[in-house]
């Protein structure tokens, strides 16, 4: 297939994604502000976020603080910012119409309705409510992508791109969401139940864990057991391991002449994940370990632009 | 003007004509609110399909739906077959004009085409001279535009021979009229246009450069702020193969490559909708983004084929138009079966003492004009507009050419007051592969404003499904 029509494919699965990812993190502070519980709490917790998502400075440009409700607007509906919501949406709708030829006219529809709905949005006084009410939209209609998606589409190569974009995406979100909690995954703090289960909530909530945690631990929520449901679990559809075997089984469907080193590479990530254990994580320090991964993600991103999306000139 | 025209659907005693029988006497059964509520679902459909064109002029991104009227336009098998004979002659006089003109020119030695009307008009390619292109075909899809006068005689309006457009909305206004009215489909024989995509591609195949047993075709778009985007992607979707924009090409030892995923790949056709100026930055326009560097040097070297050929753009200029009957006498020794509106050419003094003296009466247009710009309609004109074309007139002469308003035909239209006549035009489109083929009935475009003649959607115009009925009436 043409390269350019594989990038719009990539790119636009990847808003997507992006788009559900942050509709969960806002839906998860969102429910937080709800609760009987410190201010400062969230404010912190909505502030490391935001800078594990390099949100912050754009949002510090629009803004004299952290308010958790101009926050909550500010990821959401800004379409002034390119990294909200709704950019996302309008960013995964562009992509799709330069090529709506390779899709199913079932997933050009999805994606184009769900854009016209967003742009009939109003942007302003939106209530409380409201915004709990967009992220629960935002997240269904991202399901419904996904369902069609899967539903609808040849197991062709424009599928496999779509798919690779996807679980980039969604490994490189988890594991920004996971350091900007790393504060309380020091370790040491392992054995213990951990004093605040508000803010854990939140960040299994955020990747949609938090039944999962339970359903698999039967037992009090600690730091250790966390980190490991999300990053080593091969069950846990949001993992890392699971977001790199998806990665890699897909890249291998794709591959090409010059592709060798790109697919030795996220095996590589891969096997890393699947044969290491926590504790050799953790003693490591997980902070480098989120630290390094996020850059060999990053990495795998340019490796298979150059290989694939964008090749040189003349290749 | 409204008065005198022919009305489509209702003689001038009130009844309907014999091809819309069935259609009228369903029709008198609708209720108003049906009809309001399937107005409704029809546009809500076209947005979410996202069957909508890009306005110029307007900003970026800004897409508009192109009014879909649910009142059919009907044409009558035995009228329908007088037409598709005239437009295959008509196809058939204006690709071997094209031939000629860029081989011996035995038509400007015949002195029946002035030779400086061809090789000095803008879009006359002298790097097309002695370029011989497969099965001599130029124009392999035409797209002709009828009216129909006061009479309601069947007289060519324009010939359309780049890159003409609309065939989306004649696929896509079927399908609508299928969902919407069922009934109405298992009531009539309506001849079907579905296959209209099957035969593009096969004649595309068809003309692949000689020795390449398995063609790849592709279609070349400007991308998606092109007006006509959504027909570009529809098209190639149809067809099944790649939409691919300039940059996704290039050549390479005179043949031309796409970029893909697998390395680059052959292409051996190109179904080009780009003009001949943005194809090859080489040899045109320099500053075009949308073309591919050396296509030009590949093309002549018979390594790839492009549907439309260049320079076909000399044979639909408005100052060649006049021409067409006699190029068909010329070549094929035949009368023409479908006429011109008469038209005057104003380069000829004669023509023009007319012309300036009726004005008021009379079309001006521009002969490299396009899509309803750049031109008069003078009972419609204020008396300052018209001076102001008195003067361009009289600066540039050649520029300029003259035909009678017409009284195009009138079929009833659904507007804000109800159902209401409103003039509209025809444009079927020609395929020329191995054979000429014809998909049965066109694109029907209708001017939306009361009294209006111009049909261009870029100017408020809107269409209609077209039906040949299969039977006899």
């Amino acid at each position: 297939m043409l390269s350019r029509t594989a990038d719009h494919l990539y790119w636009m699965s990847r808003y997507i994604e992006r788009a559900e990812s942050l509709a969960r993190l806002v839906d998860a502070h969102y429910r937080m502000s709800l609760l009987p519980h410190s201010v400062d709490a969230l404010a912190q917790s909505l502030s490391s976020t935001m800078t594990a998502l390099h949100m912050e400075q754009a949002y510090l440009e629009r803004h004299d603080s952290i308010e958790p409700r101009a926050v909550f607007e500010f990821v959401s509906l800004d379409r002034d910012y390119g990294g909200s919501i709704v950019s996302c949406l309008r960013s995964a709708r562009e992509n799709a119409r330069a090529v709506r030829g390779s899709l199913t006219s079932e997933l050009w529809e999805t994606l184009n309705a769900t854009w016209l709905e967003v742009r009939s949005l109003r942007t302003r006084n939106t209530s409380r409510a409201d915004i709990g009410e967009f992220v629960e939209w935002v997240k269904e209609r991202s399901h419904l992508t996904r369902g069609v998606t899967v539903g609808t589409m040849l197991r062709d190569e424009a599928f496999h791109f779509t798919r690779i974009g996807t679980f980039l995406e969604r490994a490189d979100s988890t594991a920004r969401i996971l350091a900007a909690h790393q504060g309380d995954l020091k370790p040491g703090a392992d054995a213990a139940a951990v004093p605040d289960p508000y803010e854990w909530s939140v960040l299994l909530r955020a990747l949609s864990a938090f039944e999962v945690y339970r359903r698999v631990y039967r037992d009090v929520i600690t730091p250790f057991r966390v980190a490991q449901l999300l990053i080593l679990r091969d069950d846990m559809p949001r993992s890392l391991l699971r977001c790199c075997k998806e990665v890699y089984e897909n890249l291998k469907s794709v591959s090409n002449d010059q592709s060798e080193e790109t697919e030795r590479r996220a095996g590589e990530m891969h096997a890393m994940l699947h044969f290491t254990r926590m504790e050799v994580i953790i003693a490591d320090g997980l902070p480098g370990f989120l630290q390094q991964f996020l850059a060999r993600l990053r990495d795998l991103g340019e490796r298979i632009a150059s290989d694939f999306l964008v090749p040189p000139a003349q290749a | 003007m409204g008065g005198k025209s022919y009305n489509e659907m209702y003689r001038t005693d009130g009844t309907a004509r014999s091809h819309y029988l069935g259609y009228g006497e369903w029709l008198k059964d609708q209720p108003a609110d049906r009809l309001a509520q399937k107005r409704a679902e029809a546009d809500a459909l076209f947005h979410r399909v996202g069957i909508t064109f890009a306005v110029y002029g307007q900003e970026e991104g800004a897409e508009r739906l192109i009014p879909f009227d649910i009142v059919p336009r009907v044409l009558p098998l035995e009228e329908w077959i007088r037409l598709e004979d005239g437009l295959k002659q008509r196809v058939r006089a204006l690709n071997a004009f094209i031939h000629d003109i860029y081989h011996e020119q035995q038509i400007l030695k015949a002195g029946i085409v002035p030779a400086e009307q061809v090789l000095c008009n803008p879009q006359y390619r002298p790097e097309m001279q002695g370029v011989d292109v497969p099965g001599g075909i130029y124009a392999h899809i035409a797209g002709i535009d009828i009216v129909r006068d006061q009479a309601g005689e069947y007289c060519v309006l324009e010939d359309n021979l780049r890159v003409p457009s609309g065939v989306s909305y004649m696929l896509e206004n079927r399908k609508m009229m299928m969902r919407l009215f069922p009934e109405l489909f298992s009531e009539h024989r309506i001849a079907p246009v579905d296959r209209y995509p099957d035969v593009l591609l096969d004649n595309l195949r068809s003309v692949a450069p000689t020795g390449v047993a398995d063609p790849t075709v592709v279609l070349l778009t400007a991308g998606a702020h092109n007006s006509a985007y959504f027909e570009h992607a529809f098209l190639a979707q149809q067809m099944g193969i790649e939409l691919v924009e300039g940059q996704d090409l290039f050549v390479r030892d005179e043949a031309v490559f796409m970029r893909t995923t697998q390395g680059p790949q052959r292409v051996d056709v190109i179904y080009r909708r780009i003009d001949d100026d943005f194809l090859d930055p080489l040899v045109f326009r320099p500053d075009s983004m949308l073309g591919i560097p050396g296509l030009l040097t590949s093309y002549r070297a018979g390594r790839v084929t492009i549907a439309n050929a260049i320079g076909t753009g000399v044979a639909d200029d408005k100052s060649i138009y006049p021409y067409v009957p006699d190029m068909i006498r010329f070549y094929l020794g035949q009368a023409p079966a479908i006429g011109n509106v008469h038209t005057w050419m104003l380069r000829r003094q004669e023509d023009r003492d007319y012309v300036l003296a009726h004005l008021a009466e009379l079309v001006v247009k521009e002969v490299h004009g396009a899509g309803g710009y750049g031109m008069l309609i003078g009972p419609a004109a204020t008396k300052a507009e018209i001076e102001t074309f008195r003067k361009q007139i009289l600066a540039t002469p050649e520029r300029y050419i003259a035909q009678p308003t017409l009284a195009l035909s009138t079929c009833p239209t659904f507007v804000e007051q109800g159902l209401s006549p409103r003039h509209i035009d025809l444009r079927p489109f020609v395929l020329s592969g191995r054979d000429i083929t014809i998909v049965p009935g066109g694109l029907t475009r209708v001017a939306l404003r009361e009294g209006s003649l111009v049909v261009n959607s870029s100017q408020g115009g809107g269409t209609k499904d077209t039906w040949v009925l299969q039977s006899p009436c």
